[in-house]
């Protein structure tokens, strides 16, 4: 009964082209989009392609695709995560007033917002899965007390709307080696949070298609009942990725606060959006099990670069809503073909 | 090994499952036989960590258990192949053969997913089977269903240690298939596991099975050894006795 083992091809198998290879892969959408943005403001706009230009535009990219690679994992794992937006504020302000009210060093003040991220991020998952509702709306109601606490507590402690006067704080400098610093390339000065954003796809990739952590991840978003039906801890798998994206909200909060030694305390409203719109422009599906760290990376490559790109085109800024939709749009079409390409779905 | 006494479950207020007893022994199989909606789902779902009963007592070796989870009773030995088959479709094969219990290489942060061996053991695995899959790489959700069941059966034969539970895994399964899977469950008992199996096919119960436990509408009809039964009476109690003989004879009327 036994069959010999086949060696390595099939007379059933085509022999995959390169482009059969290619398009089965999530990020080949944004990839293309990406090169599309940069040859076309390369273009219209001259400043887009000088060092300060690229330094511009990768920045803003930076911050971005922290966040919207950690949200792209949590979308593969199924969930949404509404209040990513406010955490990096809510991050921000701890930071801020444990450094600049309660008097403690910059580095401990950063110890306390973590654990304190970590811990929303943690009640985030536990509510979901407690509740069995869906994360849109458990998070919704995180965003909405977020925001509320983040104005309250703001104004009883400083009588204003923001925390400032970071830099007289004791480590202010060097946490700010670590999180906001510049690296001179060339004369123009590059924002170490580059570094990190391409430091977190990395991890991120990595973790998702190389590690049992990743395997999981895409389990409990294809099917979270298959998945424990089979001994997957579905339930310690998604409160991880809830608490990996608050880390990320926390890492990004910390290069605010320290870059600008300020906060306001209505920041990050309306972030959490452009983080779900860059991991699906990346190839995410809202469905879950599906998507890439990497594409989620250079999702909010082609944010920065369009954003950027516009103020070098010396266009209103208003019609970056509009390329924002269309890009929106496309993405999702694309991602929908390749997908059934990618599934050569039966029905 | 393991033993079931009175057990019972709901699920709200629709009695699934009431005051069923059976044993599972090495070397045995036990077949649960009965109606869509009798409760086999059901009961295996309890012995597989799925869900947990709520009346009566549930055994192994002896001590009284409840799994919380699914992983517990893997971790206990026991090995289910669920009858929506558990896979997730946009994975690959192989990620789904070894979900859940991944080979991995390597230490502390750098632990990593052995690739090479996944994809080696389930071709292997799958191979055994009389199934030759074109790609391991390929999501499971363009399987055929019969692909896509052998891909689960082969998982559960594969870290299967102790108790093997197979829920109506003949049924989407190839005349070829559906012999290889019961000489499996043959081979599996012979190796001293003990298996559960269900099915509505008398035919396929009976060459395999030692005893036989005759679920109706959640409740036990009766639990026979297999020298107490024959092929005939068991097809009979399955389809209810008296009614299919009303009915082969409606048919035969209507034949005329
Ligand atoms: N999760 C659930 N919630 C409510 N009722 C359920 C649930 N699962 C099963 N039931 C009910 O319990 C009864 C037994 O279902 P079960 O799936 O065990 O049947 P079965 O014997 O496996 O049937 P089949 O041969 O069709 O697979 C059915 O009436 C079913 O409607
Ligand atoms: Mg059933």
């Amino acid at each position: 009964m036994s069959v010999a083992v086949r060696s390595q091809s099939d007379e059933r198998l085509a022999k995959p082209g390169l482009w059969d290879r290619l398009v089965v892969r999530p990020e080949i959408g944004a990839l293309l989009g990406a090169l599309a943005v940069f040859v076309f403001f390369s273009v219209v706009a001259g400043q887009f392609l000088s060092p300060l230009g690229v330094a511009n535009w990768l920045d803003d990219a930076s911050t971005l695709g922290i966040m919207a690679v950690a949200v792209a994992m949590l979308m593969i794992g199924g969930e949404f995560d509404l209040s990513a937006g406010v955490m990096t504020a809510s991050t921000a302000l701890v930071t801020a007033i444990f450094a600049t009210q309660v008097g403690l060093n910059v580095w401990f003040s950063l110890l306390l917002s973590l654990v304190f991220a970590l811990g929303v991020g943690a009640i985030n998952g536990w509510l979901v899965m407690r509740t069995g509702l869906p994360s849109f709306i458990v998070t919704l109601g995180t965003f909405l007390a977020l925001q509320g606490l983040n104005l309250g507590v703001t104004r009883l402690i400083t009588g204003t709307v923001q925390v400032s006067g970071m830099r007289s704080a004791d480590g202010y400098e060097s946490a700010g080696m670590l999180f906001a610093s510049t690296v001179d390339i060339g004369g123009t000065d590059f924002q170490v949070s580059i570094v990190w954003w391409v430091l977190f796809a990395a991890v991120a990739a990595w973790v998702l298609v190389r590690t049992r952590f990743g395997n999981w991840t895409f389990a409990v978003g294809g099917s979270a009942l298959s998945s424990r039906a089979v001994g997957v801890p579905v339930v310690r798998t998604k409160i991880t990725l809830f608490m990996t994206t608050a880390f990320a909200a926390w890492i990004v909060g910390s290069i605010n606060i320290l870059r600008n030694a300020s906060v306001q305390a209505n920041q990050g409203i309306g972030l959490e959006f452009q983080y779900i719109i860059a991991a699906v422009i990346g190839g995410c599906l809202l469905t879950g099990g599906f998507g890439s760290a990497v594409g989620a990376a250079i999702g909010a490559l082609i944010f920065g670069m369009a954003r950027q790109g516009i103020v070098y085109a010396q266009w209103n800024s208003d019609w970056f809503m509009l390329f924002l939709g269309v890009m929106l749009l496309a993405a999702v079409l694309v991602n929908n073909t390749f997908r059934r390409r990618a599934e050569r779905v039966r029905r | 090994m393991i033993e079931v006494r009175d057990i019972g479950k709901t699920y709200g207020s629709v009695i699934a499952l009431a005051d069923v007893s059976t044993v599972v022994n090495p070397g045995e199989v036990t077949c649960v036989l009965g109606d869509n909606g009798a409760g086999k789902s059901t009961l295996i779902k309890i012995l597989a960590g799925v869900h947990q009963h709520d009346k009566g007592q549930f055994l192994i070796d002896g001590d009284e258990v409840r799994f919380a989870s699914p992983r517990e009773a893997l971790d206990s030995g026991i090995a289910t192949v669920y009858q929506d088959l558990a896979v997730v479709p946009l994975m690959s094969v192989w990620r789904n053969f070894h979900l859940g219990s991944e080979p991995t290489v390597g230490w502390g942060p750098l632990r990593r997913l052995d690739r090479k061996k996944g994809r080696e053991t389930t071709r292997t695995a799958l191979a055994e089977m009389g199934i030759d899959l074109r790609d391991v790489e390929q999501p499971v959700g363009t399987l055929s269903g019969g692909e896509r069941q052998c891909v689960a059966i082969a998982r559960a034969v594969h870290f299967g240690a102790k108790v093997l539970i197979l829920d109506e895994p003949t049924a989407a399964l190839g005349v070829k298939q559906a012999g290889v899977v019961l000489r499996y469950v043959a081979q599996a008992r012979d190796r001293g596991l003990g298996v559960v199996l269900i099915t509505h096919n008398p035919h396929h119960a009976y060459p395999v099975g030692d005893r036989f436990l005759l679920l109706k509408r959640g409740r036990s009809l009766g639990s026979y050894e297999k020298g107490d039964i024959t092929i005939e009476e068991l097809t009979r109690q399955m389809a209810g006795g008296a009614e299919l003989e009303a009915l082969e004879h409606e048919l035969r009327a209507v034949q005329k």
